[in-house]
């Protein structure tokens, strides 16, 4: 690998674009396509190219055949995201673990004092009110929202934005009760029953988790569960 | 939206860190190594596109199995950081493998290896 194409790579994703990386396994040769464009590397065929845009489309590295013999094309898209409303004592521990995961982690809470860079530091903090917050976060396929607050004021606009976005994961912390009545608010607000059935809630897998540590240990193993089509 | 009061670096991914350290290695002027899964078939403890990366006293990060067949591929990535030419190394469960590391898990994998240049 040529270190001005690692350079490059970098500087793209850093930007926040799509990058796929190419390197033909017969000859040596690579090749780097930065948002569908190619940038480095003599011009692909046509098949390779197809097979590049379909392995970044479904997030998958892989290796295929060519007329130049095998490719291998490895993605490198934006990461996973996670919008975790309520910068609680539960969010001190899903973050950082969530990090690890590869999650790109912001945390909302426009309460004074609880989104501070002492008590996250290194994650993306908003302190604005979470529907106006999630609005603009907007998320996507590859976005998981967890509400933690407890607080309907806080966790319900936020549920509200995320019921209306394609979020591959939606978690709300709360007892049975809690959530029972928080399904009665949202179905005031106009969600059905198939949306409300999104929300995982109480949020985790039932493992008996106790302490933050475990309770987001639960979140993120049901996240991962939700992500990779096992339920 | 309101005000955005810290920001971070999460969510680099893991392959994205190690072609950063990659980078610093070089530019501390070690001679440096990537290898990279770039098949897999059964049961493999990576999936494709993990990298380990090597430098020329040994360091290393990442890995490219659960550690089965990490001695062997860093002995390739010396090969490669002496000048060799890229290599596809394929460890599978076959005694007619040209590597004499198995996996244990059952399964195979092809592994690329090439030097940072």
């Amino acid at each position: 690998m040529k270190v001005a194409l690692a350079e490059r790579l970098l500087e793209a994703r850093a930007r926040g674009q799509t990058v796929c990386l190419l390197r033909f396994l017969a000859t040596g040769e690579e090749a780097l396509l930065v948002a569908g464009e190619q940038v480095i590397g003599a011009p692909l065929p046509e098949a390779v190219l197809d097979a590049a845009q379909r392995a970044q489309r479904y997030d998958r590295s892989t290796t295929v055949e060519s007329e130049a013999g095998p490719v291998f094309i490895q993605v490198f898209n934006p990461p996973l995201r996670l919008v975790v409303v309520g910068a609680v004592h539960i969010a001190q521990a899903l973050v950082p673990m969530a990090s690890l995961a590869g999650y790109a982690v912001t945390v909302i809470d426009p309460r004074r004092g609880f989104a501070t860079a002492e008590r996250f530091p290194n994650v993306d903090l908003v302190d604005a009110w979470p529907d106006e917050a999630m609005e603009s976060l907007a998320p996507d396929a590859r976005t998981a929202v967890v509400t933690l607050t407890h607080d309907p004021k806080l966790d319900d606009p936020a549920l509200d934005v995320a019921l209306r976005s394609e979020a591959f994961y939606i978690g709300a912390l709360g007892s049975k009760r809690t959530h029972a009545r928080r399904l009665e608010r949202l179905q005031a607000l106009g969600h059905g029953p198939e949306a409300l059935a999104r929300i995982h809630g109480p949020a985790g897998l039932d493992i008996g988790a106790v302490t933050p540590a475990e309770i987001a240990i639960s979140i993120l193993a049901q996240m991962t569960q939700a992500l990779r089509g096992r339920e | 939206m309101g005000r955005a009061v810290a920001s971070g670096e999460s969510g680099m991914s893991e392959e994205e860190r190690l072609l950063r350290e990659a980078l610093a290695w070089k530019r501390e002027g070690r001679k440096v190594a990537i290898a990279t899964v770039v098949s897999t078939w059964g049961s493999s403890p990576r999936p494709v596109g993990s990298m380990l990366v090597v430098d020329d006293r040994g360091r290393m990060l990442g890995s490219v199995s659960g550690g089965c067949i990490e001695g062997a591929v860093v002995k390739e990535a010396q090969a490669v950081m002496d000048g060799a030419p890229p290599k596809l190394l394929d460890f599978g469960v076959s005694d007619e493998q040209a590597w004499e590391v198995g996996l244990a898990c059952g399964g195979r994998v092809q592994v690329w290896v090439e030097a940072l240049t």
